[in-house]
């Protein structure tokens, strides 16, 4: 017999009459028990959504405060250092939602945090999908709206960087505006055009503010939108174990789990950002003072997502070349224009030339291990190397006087280093994660070291091999031989040039390159004699348990543990391993 | 005489005697030992306390500076660099110099004040140069602060970064912290220009324009952090290592432990 709560009754009319309305029931009993799987890597994209939900709050929050105007105003505030400094009207309203707007300096360090975190979790995001293959086939699209949020992002916060029009902000517009001006032929023009002529210009705040306010983050959002939906109508990639394969996912249903899990995450995320907000620091604006194009600080920098840019133009040599009277500043194109442009088509493209690469045109809903994928490890490792590197670049001066280095020296240092240590990383992450390989084959083939030496009758010492537990079992053999694409032939049988030879034959070097080393999957006949065998290991430690069952051990010292029908000769014993 | 005669073996007196005889000779040096100094600094100045500083030039600094401070091929001459030069560069611990390198690290002084005082005499007796600033100099009592720093921000934030914390020149020199500075010794820098640092003259910054700088600099010494722990007030570079250090811990900690199966 079922009884029915008060509570199930009300929410059972409630849902039928929205039902009636809305046709709402049939709609929310297929998605709400939608089941996800269980990662806490899988939560590091909810990071990246959650923070935007805040810095989305926060930054509403600021608009109601924020002049976005360059007008010159006398500073008449709280903050006595600044009373009395002529400033534009956006620098002023900064410092009123700093100091005189009750909980506005909490909430300009909460947008500011999480807005940093945002790009940062989108990061991390990124390294996970790409790291456990989770962009091929069916997902590429979704890869390429990753890509297009995160270049958003780096956008946005760019914007909101250079709002404030304190002198850090300006000092970053005033390099953004000498990287269009960089722009061959055109860029001076451009650069007149985007800030309606000399810079500082009185217009360019404004413009940035309704790019920062409302462009940006309804392209984000929009965008979110689609990523999400696809995930869920593509289904959620999982790590492989026991049970799980390319066509189910494991895992729990959305309602009343995930719905638990996502919106406790959201409070946490909420919480730090509250608590680092509320605590830390960041972009003290007061202490930069109003910007003008005379005054510059020493240790300017960017936020950390653009720090990267910033130090591969701070390393760059001094390359210019003049044509016809235009100078072709090499020295600012390459950093700021070129290599940017190469990483971020790179990236977004990266799906389509790995499976072209390897000729992989399977549908993938399991998820590699990032050991098991080693060129795509070694490529990710190099590009975050690449990335640290310049990173070190863009901070080379605060560095030179926190650890008492010469800043010529540091950029020399990595001018070297950028051309040589990611190639070095490559190599060695790709050793390390065949190492892996090679020790996920010894697992299989014979089974697990549990450290605990034997000795045998006979005198031999044996380390106990354990059999891998069911888990470990499912996520090692889930692991698929990849074949390199073969050789294709250079004429066929009549001696005519087959058609595409060198592009074929291009393909056929590249894979052997992703594949070749890969170790071998053993087969799963010798997975299961090599998991008997260290059953069989097990076995030889029986009798060790049974003492330790018994109330006293006798013959303890220097005693062999004999049980009736082993082998207690040397002869005997090899002779009963070698079978094994 | 009856009086005294009577009581002359009074078993007092003697006691008496040595209060007023120490009472006497306590206030009479108090007296002159308040006088003497001016007197000192008028007479030594010119000519013990020169010869003293003298002596200790030739003992620390005649090595690199040469024995008539006319400058070597590893120093650079004293003769008109002024008292305030010597001051500044002895009692910050700059000089004498520890060993060469890019630039004289400020470390704990060798010479003490009165000795510090003997040198800047000597070289001040050698050539006319700045002296010295006197106490009402560097007193920013009453002193602009907003003003100072503007003119902080057009002067000195190039090199010694907007919150005074010091900043980076080029082939391992630097613009030092100034948050240890005292005003006095913002002062002399001003006036003299040590090492890479540009002289700031009294017709391009007057007397009243330093003292609003030292009031800033000594504002942003002292000034709390309205926003919570200040990471250095190095800027982004610190906000970004503190972002993936400190914050992304505390979130993948999070994420760690609601992604955990429920037991």
């Amino acid at each position: 017999m079922t009884t029915t709560s008060p509570v199930e009754k009300a929410g059972g009319a409630t849902a039928t009459y929205v039902d009636k309305r809305l046709g709402s029931n049939s709609f929310l009993s297929r998605n709400l028990g939608k089941v996800f799987p269980d990662h806490w890597s899988f939560m590091l994209g909810e990071i990246a959504l959650y923070s935007f939900i805040v810095v989305l709050l926060t930054g509403t929050f600021l608009t109601l405060f924020f002049k976005p105007s360059m007008i010159e105003v006398i500073y008449d505030g709280s903050y006595v250092p600044l009373k009395g400094v002529k400033m534009s009207e956006a620098y002023a309203s900064s410092l009123d939602i700093s100091f005189d707007v009750r909980g506005g300096l909490l909430l300009r360090q909460m947008h500011h945090w999480s807005a940093l975190i945002f790009v940062a979790a989108i990061a991390v995001h990124m390294f996970r999908v790409f790291f456990t293959g989770a962009f091929r086939k069916p997902r590429e699209f979704n890869w390429i709206i990753g890509v297009g949020l995160t270049v958003l992002a780096l956008a946005a916060g760019f914007s909101g960087y250079s709002l404030p029009d304190d002198l850090l902000s300006g000092t970053g517009l005033q390099i953004a505006r000498g990287i269009v001006q960089a722009t061959p032929i055109v860029g001076t023009w451009m650069a007149f055009l985007l800030f309606g002529g000399e810079f500082p210009g009185t217009d360019f705040i404004s413009m940035l503010y309704g790019i920062h306010i409302l462009l940006i983050p309804g392209l984000i959002l929009a965008l979110i939108t689609v990523h999400l939906m696809m995930v869920w109508v593509q289904k959620h990639t999982q790590f492989p174990g026991p049970g799980r394969t390319n066509d189910n996912v494991v895992g729990y249903p959305l309602l009343p789990v995930y719905m638990a899990k996502a919106g406790g995450f959201f409070f946490v995320v909420f919480g730090i950002i509250a608590l680092v907000g509320g605590l830390v620091t960041i972009n003290p604006i007061w202490i930069f003072g109003p910007y003008t194009p005379d005054q510059v600080s020493a240790g300017s920098q960017p936020d950390w997502y653009i720090g990267w840019l910033d130090g591969a133009l701070r390393i760059m040599p001094n390359w210019e070349t003049v044509i016809g009277g235009f100078t072709i500043s090499w020295n600012i194109m390459i950093p700021a224009m070129i290599m940017p442009g190469i990483v971020f088509t790179g990236l977004a493209l990266y799906p389509f030339i790995e499976a072209w690469v390897t000729g992989d045109k399977r549908e993938h809903n399991l998820l590699d291990r990032p050991r098991n994928a080693p060129v795509r490890t070694a490529f990710g490792m190099m590009a975050i190397t690449f990335y640290c590197l310049l990173w070190v670049g863009g901070a080379n001066d605060i560095i030179a006087t926190a650890f008492d280095l010469s800043i010529n020296a540091i950029t020399w240092f990595l001018r070297v280093m950028i051309f040589v240590l990611p190639p070095i990383v490559f190599v060695v992450t790709k050793r390390v994660c065949l190492g892996l390989q090679r020790r996920d084959r010894d697992k299989l083939l014979h089974g697990y070291e549990s450290g605990r030496v034997l000795r045998l009758p006979h005198g031999e010492f044996i380390e106990v091999h354990e059999p891998l537990s069911a888990k470990d079992l499912a996520v090692i053999t889930a692991k698929t031989d990849i074949v390199p694409l073969p050789a294709p032939e250079r004429a066929d049988a009549e001696g005519v040039r087959s058609k595409g030879y060198r592009i074929h034959s291009l393909r056929h070097r590249l894979s052997g390159f992703f594949y070749a080393d890969n170790v071998t999957r053993p087969t799963d006949a010798e997975i299961e004699a090599g998991q008997h065998h260290a059953a069989h290991d097990a076995a030889l430690e029986a009798p060790l348990h049974e003492y330790e069952d018994q109330d006293e051990i006798r013959n303890a010292h220097g005693g062999v543990l004999h049980h009736p029908g082993m082998a207690d000769t040397n002869a005997e014993q090899l002779e009963e391993r070698s079978q094994h | 005489m009856k009086f005294l005669a009577a009581r002359r073996r009074s078993p007092i007196v003697a006691s008496g005697l040595l209060v007023g005889a120490l009472a006497v000779m306590g206030l009479g040096y108090a007296a002159i030992a308040t006088v003497q100094p001016a007197q000192a600094a008028l007479a030594v100045g010119t000519e013990t306390q020169v010869e003293a500083g003298r002596q200790l030039y030739l003992e620390g600094c005649s090595s690199c500076h040469g024995l008539e401070a006319q400058g070597t091929e590893v120093a650079p001459t004293l003769v008109g660099v002024g008292a305030a030069a010597v001051d500044f560069q002895v009692s910050t611990g700059r000089m004498p110099l520890a060993a060469p390198g890019a630039q004289a690290p400020s470390v704990y002084p060798t010479y003490d004040e009165e000795q510090v005082a003997a040198m800047a005499a000597y070289i001040a007796s050698l050539a006319p140069g700045p002296a010295i600033p006197t106490a009402e100099q560097y007193d920013y009592a009453d002193a602009d602060v907003a003003l100072g720093g503007e003119l902080f921000r057009i002067n000195c934030a190039q090199c010694h970064q907007a919150a005074g914390e010091g900043g980076a020149l080029t082939q391992g020199k630097y613009a030092p912290s100034l948050m240890e500075s005292s005003p006095k010794t913002i002062y002399m820098a001003m006036l003299t220009g040590p090492q890479s640092m540009p002289v700031f003259s009294d017709t391009q910054l007057d007397t009243q324009d330093k003292q609003d700088i030292i009031a800033y600099v000594m504002d942003l010494q002292t000034a709390p952090s309205p926003g919570g722990l200040s990471l250095g007030r190095l800027g982004p570079v610190t906000e970004g290592v503190f972002l993936a250090t400190a914050v992304f811990a505390m979130l993948i900690a999070a994420a760690v432990w609601i992604g955990m199966k429920a037991r």
